[in-house]
């Protein structure tokens, strides 16, 4: 699409959409929301990217090699979160008895681990869902 | 707060019976859309913020980008 009005408003709310997302990330455990919602936003903003600018320019910003280690390391760090509670009380994903510390309930701050675990899913959700979108355009028809 | 639950369900039926009649995908998968925001306001009246959150952006954001890149590597009209 080789409209300006469309490539400016692009520009311009591109950014608002990130930031709604990371918020809605980063609050999950005290408001509706979570890592999913959040990081379908923050995917959703790099689609937008896509189908205005081009594939080619999307492939500059967001590469296959970059999601990969983004896919890869969401999951990793839920993983090691929940293997921490192994080694020290026996159970996966044990959260306050492990010595995550409390905080004060009901600021971002507080829950423990479970912010971190949000992070982790927000960023594997959003690099799956630019993944889905770039393999669905690029691929050639049989 | 009855009526506007009428009305709301009123337009989810209608949007559904569209969505089957329609000949153009591409208006079916806006149509869809339609349907599924509206279906997050409902999720909203019936005090579940957090399931029309992740209704508005999965199915009004995600599904309909998805079901626009089928249709532009496959065809516009249901034959």
């Amino acid at each position: 699409m080789n409209d300006i009005i469309i490539k400016s408003i692009t520009r311009l709310i591109i950014p608002f959409i990130q930031l709604y997302g990371v918020y809605i990330i980063l609050h999950g455990h005290v408001s509706p929301g979570g890592g999913f919602a959040g990081g379908a936003m923050i995917g959703t903003s790099l689609v937008l990217y896509t189908l205005v600018f081009g594939i080619d320019k999307s492939k500059q910003k967001f590469s296959h090699r970059v999601s990969e280690y983004a896919e890869s390391g969401g999951i990793l760090l839920y993983v090691s979160l929940g293997l921490i509670g192994i080694v020290i009380t026996g159970s996966f994903l044990t959260n306050i008895e492990a010595g995550f510390p409390i905080g004060n309930p009901g600021s971002v701050l507080s829950g423990g681990m479970i912010p971190l675990l949000m992070v982790g899913i927000g960023i594997k959700v959003a690099s799956t869902f630019i993944t889905l979108f770039h393999t669905l355009i690029e691929e050639e028809v049989v | 707060m009855v009526l506007l639950n009428v009305i709301i369900i009123v337009f989810l039926i209608l949007c559904a019976i569209a969505v089957e009649k329609t000949k153009d995908l591409l208006s079916a998968v806006v149509i869809l859309s339609a349907y599924t925001l509206m279906m997050s306001v409902l999720w909203l009246i019936l005090h579940t913020p957090d399931v029309a959150l992740t209704e508005a952006a999965i199915g009004a954001g995600v599904t309909c980008i998805l079901f626009i890149a089928v249709i532009m590597r496959t065809e516009r009209y249901e034959r």
